[in-house]
């Protein structure tokens, strides 16, 4: 089963060990390797990139490290991919024009 | 837990016995080569300082080379003059005299040109050479060992695999008594306030957040209005959505324990356990402000793969992932990449890079080192 890591207790994201398709069963797994929980993936993602743990609403927190990473730009469903499409940071939120190139 | 290092007259420890050959600015820096390269067992540091200092920023490099010709991995050092820098030989050796450090002086404009300083340069290196074949290595507890985190050429995994192996590695020298210093400020945007709850009380937390809201004023008043380019479009490319996220995934070297200190680039610390350097992102420049400040060897974690090393101090290598190690075997000393391979997790290669850098304490060559890697440069914030 293909596999994603999550990085602290905390997180409502877990970062793919491998590329994700539509309907992969994941398994997450601890960084002691335990077997946290399983998550069907919904969308394609590359290796190394988030996907959604738990549902989040638009405006949530997003957890990785057990630390804030940024908020939820619009909902998102366990097993979405998680990434600059719908997460903003606080700190820095990335420019229009940069979006743009994405 | 001890390893086996040399215990200097300074009142310093040592885990390498060198004899450094320095010059004080870039003028007599071929000088300073060549006699290194007469005289087997010198090595040499070659930088871009030493002229054009004003201020604080020459006050950073006169500490910056003391810190160097000072280390307890130093036996002796060779000063190579050219006769009219700011940053005279003797601003040096006044330091060097304080600790009680070996120290000849050669000076091109004084010793008869380049034939004549090599000359006399080569007889004095010669005979601190022999004077170091005396040094013995002794048991040591690793509570006086400092070790420097570096990460460069960073991946998506940086922060899933090599640096929290290495913050493990962290935190287990800080359990033994020891030190751990990591740097790159501009690295830390982002998680200011991850960083300042774990700062040992009030005026530390201050001082973390003074140290990276003054890197992003340095790097506004460079031109780049940072935010909104941050994370890079690599950084996207591989995953990261948010400077928070990187920033997280860059600290990770550190470990969980409390921040002691915030110092400033070569400063040394006051305290033991985790420290903070505040200063350049650019490697090699941090290493050398890292082993300025004490570190007698450092931890480099790399996705890119750089090859690094120091003329002073080993540099072991972690590779973030297996694809790295694959091309770079030569280079790297821990591959990280394990874990995401499913062979190992991040408590067995933290373990594993402690192991190493107890081995490479106590002598065993780091990759770097047994390649010949002897990067090094100074920073300094401006020439007038």
């Amino acid at each position: 089963m293909k596999k994603a890591i999550m990085m602290d207790p905390r997180d409502n994201v877990a970062t793919a060990l491998a590329a994700l398709e539509p309907g992969d069963e994941i398994e997450v797994i601890s960084t002691k390797r335990e077997t946290v929980q399983q998550v069907q993936s919904r969308d394609s993602l590359p290796l190394g990139h988030k996907i959604a743990l738990t549902d989040l609403r638009q405006g949530d927190t997003v957890v990785k490290y057990g630390a804030k990473i940024g908020r939820a730009s619009r909902d998102i469903a366990a097993g979405n991919y998680v990434h600059v499409h719908n997460v903003v940071s606080d700190r820095m939120p990335l420019t229009e024009n940069m979006l743009a190139h994405m | 837990m001890d390893f086996q290092g040399y215990r200097r007259k300074t009142g310093k420890v040592g885990i390498r016995n060198h004899v450094l050959v320095f010059p004080t600015i870039v003028c007599s820096s071929e000088v300073a080569r060549m006699i290194s390269e007469k005289v087997p067992g010198t090595v040499y540091a070659i930088h871009g300082a030493g002229c054009g200092h004003i201020g604080d920023d020459k006050e950073k490099v006169i500490r910056t080379m003391v810190g160097i010709c000072g280390h307890g991995n130093v036996a002796g050092v060779l000063l190579v003059g050219n006769g009219c820098e700011v940053i005279q030989p003797d601003l040096i050796t006044a330091e060097l005299d304080k600790i009680g450090q070996r120290y000849e002086v050669v000076i091109v404009q004084e010793d008869g040109g380049t034939p004549g300083c090599i000359e006399k340069g080569t007889k004095l290196a010669q005979q601190m050479v022999e004077e170091a074949k005396r040094a013995k290595r002794e048991s040591i507890p690793l509570s006086e060992l400092m070790l420097g985190l570096e990460c460069g050429g960073s991946d998506a995994f940086s922060g899933l695999t090599a640096n929290p192996s290495l913050g493990i590695t962290a935190d287990k020298l800080i359990a033994e008594g020891g030190t751990a210093i990591f740097s790159e400020t501009t690295e830390m945007l982002g998680c200011e306030h991850v960083l300042a709850r774990r700062a040992t009380d009030e005026q530390v937390a201050q001082d973390i957040y003074d140290a990276i809201s003054a890197a992003e004023a340095r790097a506004m008043s460079g031109g780049e209005d940072i935010r909104g380019t941050q994370p890079s479009p690599g950084n996207i490319k591989g995953g990261l959505s948010s400077i928070e996220e990187k920033s997280l995934g860059c600290i990770r070297k550190g470990g969980g324990t409390p921040i002691m200190q915030v110092v400033k680039y070569s400063e040394h610390p006051e305290r033991k356990g985790l420290i903070i350097m505040d200063a350049t992102a650019a490697d090699v420049m941090n290493d050398t402000g890292l082993l300025a400040s004490g570190c007698h060897l450092i931890v480099f974690t790399t996705g890119r793969g750089t090859p690094v090393g120091s003329p002073i101090a080993p540099v072991l290598k972690v590779s973030t992932n297996s694809v790295l190690y694959g091309k770079m075997k030569p280079n790297i000393d821990v591959n990280a990449g394990v874990i995401v391979d499913g062979e190992g997790t991040l408590e067995s290669v933290g373990q594993q890079i402690f192991d190493e850098v107890v081995a490479a304490a106590s002598g065993k060559l780091c990759r770097a080192e047994a390649l010949g890697h002897r990067e090094f440069d100074i920073h300094f914030d401006m020439l007038v």
